[in-house]
């Protein structure tokens, strides 16, 4: 009987371009992206960080460095991932006490997990950046 | 009813549980610290320096940095499981992974411990 029953038809939708995937599955792979990017970028972030507080010499080459431009452009990006990251941990935190996984109210949770973690990269970014 | 066949040790639990912990430690000390940044607006090394050779938040900060490299390789670990297929290269990411992060906690305590 249970042979039967799985070599039934069933509907598939294998079609992966027109699968889209809906907020909470791209705040997940974001958690998952951002905290490799941070993981990779790692050794840069502790050298910097380290030559902000060796000496005065060594400050003022991280101050160099971070003045550039592009190197802020990236900055402001991880700044973006840390905060979604810790935004969506919290989230998940919070799913884990079985606070809001009802559907709508984890739909509702991820937009506001956008809405800050965007919110408090702008206003850290334009803090330390600008 | 699930029902688990139990042998062996090790069913993740205490990963699962070190990740959210060290989780709450990193998200506790992000917001110490943007709101001692918020407050001192640091622009000067002095300034800056204080910041982390102060008693506190040395102690805080060298928290953080072991939280986050522990949180880091259960992550991490768990992309080596998902993604990586063959036994042998994922034994090599994890090693690989585990030796960078043993290094940079050394590394970390060396800058703190110079404050």
């Amino acid at each position: 009987m249970a042979d039967i029953a799985i070599k039934k038809k069933r509907p598939k939708n294998l079609d992966l371009p027109t699968i889209r995937l809906p907020l909470p599955g791209i705040l997940s792979i974001l958690h998952r992206i951002s905290g490799a990017v941070l993981f990779l970028l790692l050794p840069v972030l502790l050298w910097l960080f380290q030559q902000s507080l060796a000496s005065p010499e060594t400050y003022a080459v991280a101050k160099a460095v971070t003045s550039n431009f592009l190197v802020k452009l990236i900055l402001l990006g991880l700044i973006w991932l840390y905060m979604h990251h810790f935004c969506a941990g919290i989230r998940y935190l919070l799913l884990d006490l079985h606070k809001g996984i009802e559907l709508e109210a984890a739909r509702f949770s991820s937009k506001v997990v956008f809405a800050v973690s965007i919110a408090l990269t702008v206003i850290i970014g334009a803090k330390v950046l600008l | 009813m699930i029902n688990r066949i139990v042998v062996g040790a090790g069913y993740g639990l205490k990963d699962w549980i070190a990740q959210r912990a060290t989780a709450l430690v990193m998200a506790v000390y992000t917001l110490i610290l943007l709101v001692t940044l918020g407050a001192l607006s640091p622009s000067s090394f002095e300034a800056w320096r204080s910041i982390f050779s102060n008693g506190f938040m040395q102690f805080m900060t060298f928290l953080f940095f072991i939280s986050l490299f522990w949180h880091v390789w259960i992550g991490i670990r768990d992309i080596w499981m998902d993604y990586v297929k063959p036994d042998g290269l994922r034994l090599v990411l994890m090693i690989a992974t585990a030796a960078a992060l043993i290094g940079y906690a050394g590394w970390a305590a060396k800058i703190l411990w110079r404050l």
